[in-house]
């Protein structure tokens, strides 16, 4: 009586799942950083390439020897190292020499990364963690901004003028926006890093939530400092220079948005974005360095278990007034 | 006017353009019948039949165990084969009654007809609906007479008729809507007139606005009755969600929805509602839809209950490519079958039968903590937590964080990237704390 079939597999419901893997988020971020890649290699010349292709090469590397080795199920394919390469790459000025990205990649994949379990475990953002262990183990060649193939350009980027002379001299902040200036192979070009902001939010990657508070709050903070200590005015020029100089951007919009390390409850986030957007502010206003992108962020994603210790929402119906 | 909603959500492929075209055609059954005794929520019906009865179509065969409980009628002629332990729905084997069908749907001998001017009483009305059998279809079974009989009656504000059929494929109440609007009305009056002050609600989600056109013109002078659009979003169906967005007020687990003064009744139930009050006649047919990419011709059948499954895959033209997955309603609550040879009864809506298993086609990666469950949750929970907390057996912080709100709905495993299986382990972790509260080790 029975029609033919024969053993339909069973399951648990729901029955079907959307579309969207993991791998197609991480395929997706890859995506939005081409832009920036893209430009740092026509703007810093063919070592940026080699720079970015090695050092996706020793993540990955490093993600399957570890599992391999280690006898754990293999997450190479998941594209999360491409991912942390990327941002590692984009980090490094390009003068440095070509050996950091390898070893900036191991640290992040196998250090901050497999050491604490793998992907979804990691306690901060691999390729910062790398970023800072790089920049405090080699602090001259990871300052070394010259770039130009034949003949050195400046070697300070906007930044460092801004703090050591208080103006931009010959650099125009149109400059900055479109990149054409000294810093990390990934981080120069505003326009390029907001092409790829503009891709995660399209495909609803990220939320704008912790950015635009980042964001926000640094510009506040900024201009406060420069109000009250600097030039005693708002200096509009002087804002547009902060926003597009530095990590800020490239922090902002791709590394304080990884889901692993940035709390998943709303008040959290935006504790952590007001953290972070101060702590930049401070950082450059106060620290040596011209930067501090990077250490804000890395600090804001140790205090995210805290954050997200924060009473959760409350459920439908469950609360306040009823019926 | 805006289109009531609610929080969270999903927007799940939606199937139903393989049926929502197909008219009801009725079904008629040519094998043994099934009829379990339990096929609602409470005491299961205790037969009146024995092995060896001839049983005609209309008789009753199980009367209700208890106030919680619904009575069983045969839908076909015959005699009883046997009683004994049959596979169900759920997989369970569930005591049933089995009748060797003769094809001959032998009618009972006619009831004397009464003068059918006895006022209709709301007692009459429950007393009848209560004779019939009449339990909820939308999935639960809770019988109806039950669920119409709240404490304060007089407190009830709303009735609302889910009509919103959120699960991907099923188009069961939509050819209702389309083909017997009034018969929806017809019940809902009869329902209306057991509350003195309440009003009805049809919800209607807004694709399909058609079936709402047609709703709306029918009840143009009963201002006790209207029609709500409602935007179509996945679990729009579920009561919870189904009160908030007609009526603005939120229920949680604690309360039924009687305590915020609404009923919720699914299309189907308020029509048989109408075939009880009006004709009284037993709860003895469903529409199921049946559907899916492995069908060969998807169409909704009017289906005696008691047919058997593997009957209506095969009057639909079987299956043009060897099925990988077999429910017993929707995508995203029904139950996936390993056996097609089980009986449809008053709670199963479809028969949907995929080419492709899901589930099997994505591997499970780690959370990453993305988020998207959060915001998929229409009880707003953190399903991500919730799910450390079961891996951690941790019942204290699963409590904590409102697990027990969860109304499975399947949300969070839908849009999980990594594939987590978040909704069946908060399954797991509600039904075994359900369990030990029942027992009594904690209150």
């Amino acid at each position: 009586m029975s029609a033919k079939y024969s053993n339909p597999e069973v399951s648990a419901s729901p029955h079907v799942r959307a579309k969207l893997s993991t791998s197609h988020i991480m395929q997706l971020v890859v995506l939005a950083l081409i832009p920036s890649g893209c430009y740092g290699v026509y703007h810093f010349g063919i070592n940026a390439l080699f720079h970015i292709l090695i050092t996706v090469a020793a993540c990955v590397a490093s993600e399957f020897l570890f599992t391999h080795f280690m006898h754990k199920p293999l997450t190479v394919t998941d594209g999360s190292a491409v991912v942390t390469g990327l941002l590692l790459a984009y980090c490094l000025p390009v003068a440095a020499p070509l050996w950091m990205g390898a070893v900036g990649g191991v640290f992040a994949i196998i250090v901050v990364k497999q050491l604490f379990g793998g992907l979804g475990h990691n306690f901060m953002n691999p390729a910062l963690a790398a970023r800072c262990f790089l920049l405090l183990s080699f602090p001259k060649l990871m300052t070394d901004y010259t770039y130009g193939l034949y003949d050195s350009i400046s070697s300070a980027t906007p930044l460092q003028l801004l703090k050591e002379s208080g103006d931009l001299g010959d650099i125009s902040v149109r400059d900055m926006v479109f990149g054409n200036i000294g810093g990390t192979i990934g981080e120069t070009c505003t326009i390029a890093i907001l092409l790829g902001a503009l891709i995660l939010l399209m495909f609803n990657i990220i939320d704008i939530k912790i950015p635009a508070i980042i964001l926000a709050t640094f510009s506040v903070c900024i201009m406060l400092f420069n109000y009250l200590l600097g030039t005693h005015d708002f200096n509009i020029y002087y804002l547009s220079a902060q926003l597009s100089g530095g990590g800020l951007m490239l922090g902002a919009w791709f590394m304080a948005t990884d889901y692993v390390t940035r709390p998943v409850n709303t008040k959290g986030q935006v504790i952590y974005a007001v953290l972070i957007g101060m702590l930049i502010a401070v950082f450059r206003w106060f620290g040596n360095n011209a930067e501090g992108a990077s250490f804000a962020i890395i600090f804001a994603n140790l205090l995210t278990p805290l954050l997200e210790r924060l009473p959760v929402r409350k459920a439908f119906g469950t609360g306040g007034k009823q019926a | 006017m805006l289109k009531g909603t609610f929080f969270g959500g999903i927007h799940p492929f939606d199937g139903k353009e393989m049926s929502k075209n197909k008219p009801i055609v009725d079904y008629v059954p040519k094998g043994d019948m099934v009829y379990p005794l339990q096929q609602h929520l409470g005491a299961p019906a205790v037969p009146v039949v024995g092995k060896g009865d001839y049983v005609r179509h209309g008789q009753l065969i199980a009367e209700a165990g208890g106030f919680v409980s619904a009575p069983v009628y045969a839908a076909c002629s015959g005699f009883v084969k046997t009683i004994e332990p049959h596979l169900t729905v759920s997989g369970d084997m569930v005591e049933s009654i089995i009748i060797e069908n003769d094809g001959k749907f032998a009618p009972l001998e006619q009831k004397k007809t009464e003068k059918q001017d006895t006022a209709l009483t709301p007692q009459l009305i429950l007393e009848r609906i209560r004779e019939a059998g009449v339990v909820g279809m939308g999935g639960a079974g809770f019988p109806t007479h039950v669920k119409l009989a709240p404490k304060n009656p007089e407190q009830i504000d709303y009735i609302i008729v889910n009509c919103s059929e959120c699960e991907p494929y099923l188009t069961s109440d939509y050819r209702r809507m389309i083909e017997n609007p009034e018969m929806i009305i017809e019940g809902l009056e009869y329902i209306l007139a057991i509350f003195p002050h309440a009003k009805g609600i049809i919800a209607v989600e807004d694709n399909k606005a058609d079936a709402a056109v047609k709703l709306e013109k029918l009840c143009i002078n009963k201002p006790a009755i209207s029609v709500s659009l409602l935007k179509t979003k996945y679990p729009q169906g579920s009561e919870r969600q189904l009160i908030y967005a007609c009526t603005g007020r939120k229920i949680n687990s604690s309360m039924l929805p009687a305590d915020g003064g609404c009923i919720v009744q699914n299309t189907d139930t308020v029509c048989a509602v109408r075939d009880a009050v009006a004709e009284e006649k037993p709860l003895m047919y469903r529409i199921v839809t049946v559907t899916g990419d492995a069908v060969k011709n998807p169409v909704n059948f009017r289906v005696p209950i008691g047919t058997s499954y593997a009957e209506l895959a095969k009057e639909a033209g079987g299956f043009v490519k060897e099925p990988a997955q077999i429910i017993s309603g929707g995508p995203l609550m029904g139950i996936s079958l390993f056996d097609i040879d089980v009986p449809v009864i008053k709670t199963s809506s479809a028969l949907l039968c995929l080419t492709e298993n899901d589930v099997r086609q994505h591997r499970q990666t780690a959370c990453i903590n993305c988020g998207r469950c959060a915001d998929a949750c229409p009880e707003q929970l953190m399903p991500m937590r919730l799910l450390r907390a079961v891996a951690a057996a941790d019942r204290d912080t699963f409590l904590k964080l409102y697990g027990m709100e969860c109304i499975e709905c399947g949300a969070c495993s839908y849009i999980c990237p990594a594939k987590q299986p978040l909704t069946h382990s908060f399954r797991t972790m509600r039904r075994n704390i359900m369990a030990e509260k029942k027992r009594g080790g904690e209150k």
